[in-house]
């Protein structure tokens, strides 16, 4: 098949071969192929890689685009530096409550 | 499928996989893994790879000892063709208190009675390994060279794909609704594709797990509790070790890709909760660039959360239904399962094969709880 050396995930350098490799051994899903290629686990998160790696599943499978299960879309939307992450935090907590990761602060509000 | 199957298997996470793999090893010949959505789709693939035998109670220091040794050639052991990504850069655990100093001491004389190379470092010592390790506060470490991570979706892969070869039925996007017992022993499984025979049944669902047993007539006290953990970008190595505190509850390694994956433990509700955390986020930041202030700089690229199989003593619960002949279960690994897999899955296989074993699979019985004889362990995040 030609174009099997274009480069499906530019984040981390996974080849439309190496997908079509995957599919042909059995792997179903995006969410699958990603674990065991990084594929969509670079900065940009999949915003482009994870519908072209559909589209092959899509076609190998024989099933329309949007019933390819499309994987967890995780936050951040957009990469934050850990520096400014943490100011946030210690903007609102002192002391050894800041930096333990043991006890949740009550000032830090109960999570859901 | 096929109609019926001496062993099926529910759940497809590295216990799961790892006690497929060793049951046909032994010459179990129809074997059948389900598994609700993908291989790792649980709590596998969401934790944070390490592996260490710098444990303080000698169980749980000799289970993480042998199942290194199996990571060490897990490929070759498997028969598997890519790597497994096993890294032994080491684990440097940070001391904050006295206290924690003196347990330290303590869990290295352990760890040196089964031949486990670890040390306790001072905090120059310390600085040599991690020359971006904050020594405020720092009471002192310990150190082992042979301890590190692997990646859990590759180590997996081995177990099943190897477990394949040796004629395993791996069946994916296959949920285990229900069982049928007769005579008070497991009769078969119902699954969203069919209802299979099994004459033996292994319940590696995690989290999962109780709710299965209970379909049984079992119950295990086992409670599901987020975790979560992040990853940056990749960089230049920077740290070959995990470091990692109990008190101040973080653990932080370097990835062979360059990202760095990290996480904060405080205890949360009991819930199956698989959302992410704006709160986590900050709040790990905060931890994290105190003891490395280095993380300042990078970019966090992505947050996940995933489930501890928590248990009353941090420990697994593994045996048969006291309700139901030949329905066993492994779950409560309690945040190291993945590490102690492998030899866990060995004890299971020799068990129900009829294999002598040097451990004995009655210290994981749930009826510690009920006797007293908790597996207590120190060094638990």
């Amino acid at each position: 098949m030609a174009d099997r050396d274009i480069i499906l995930c530019r984040c981390e350098d996974v080849t439309r071969e190496t997908i079509l490799d995957c599919i042909a051994a059995g792997y179903r899903t995006i969410d699958e192929i990603k674990r065991v290629t990084r594929a969509g686990m670079g900065p940009c998160q999949g915003r482009t890689c994870r519908l072209l790696i559909a589209q092959e599943l899509s076609r190998a499978y024989g099933v329309p685009m949007e019933e390819v299960l499309m994987p967890t879309f995780r936050p951040p939307v957009k990469p934050i530096s850990m520096g400014a992450l943490a100011d946030a935090w210690l903007e609102e907590h002192t002391g050894e409550a800041a930096v333990s990761g043991q006890a949740v602060p009550e000032e830090g509000g109960g999570a859901e | 499928m096929k109609k019926g199957y001496d062993v099926v298997i529910v759940g497809g996470g590295i216990v799961g996989c790892a006690t497929a793999f060793e049951l046909a090893k032994r010459g179990v010949k129809d074997i059948l893994l389900l598994e609700k959505r993908f291989l790792t789709a649980g709590a596998t693939g969401r934790c944070g790879a390490g592996i260490r035998q710098q444990w303080g109670s000698e169980l749980n220091a000799r289970i993480a000892l042998e199942s290194t040794r199996i990571f060490e050639e897990l490929e070759e052991y498997t028969g598997y063709e890519k790597s497994v990504g096993l890294h032994q850069g080491g684990y440097l655990l940070v001391a904050y208190t006295d206290k924690e100093w003196e347990q330290f001491q303590k869990n290295l004389e352990v760890q040196h009675r089964l031949g486990i190379d670890s040390c306790a470092l001072t905090p120059a010592e310390m600085k040599e390994k991690v020359p971006f390790l904050n020594l405020d506060g720092v009471r002192g470490g310990a150190f082992c060279q042979k301890d590190g991570h692997a990646d859990p979706f590759h180590c997996t892969q081995a177990y099943a794909m190897g477990a394949k070869r040796m004629g395993v039925d791996i069946e994916t996007y296959c949920e285990v609704t229900g069982f049928r017992t007769k005579g008070g022993a497991i009769a078969g499984v119902e699954t969203a594709k069919g209802y299979v025979e099994a004459k033996t049944v292994i319940n590696c669902a995690n989290t999962r797990a109780p709710e299965l047993a209970r379909l049984v007539g079992e119950e295990i006290p086992v409670h599901a509790e987020r975790h979560q953990a992040l990853v940056t970008e990749p960089v230049a190595p920077l740290i070959d070790c995990m470091v990692m505190a109990f008190s101040r509850s973080y653990y932080v390694q370097q990835t062979p890709h360059g990202s760095f994956v990290m996480g904060i433990g405080p205890k949360e509700a009991p819930s199956h909760n698989f959302q992410s955390s704006w709160q986590f986020l900050e709040h790990n930041c905060a931890v994290m660039c105190e003891a490395l202030p280095i993380l300042r700089k990078l970019r966090v690229v992505r947050q996940w959360a995933g489930q501890y199989d928590m248990s009353p003593d941090a420990n697994p619960i593994i045996g048969e239904a006291e309700s139901c002949r030949s329905f066993y279960t492994m779950c409560g690994f309690s945040g190291h399962g993945f590490m102690v897999s492998p030899r866990v899955a060995i004890m299971m296989a020799n068990h129900l094969t009829g294999q002598e074993d040097s451990l004995d699979i009655r210290r994981f019985s749930k009826k510690r709880f009920e006797t007293g004889e908790l597996l207590l362990e120190p060094a638990v995040v």
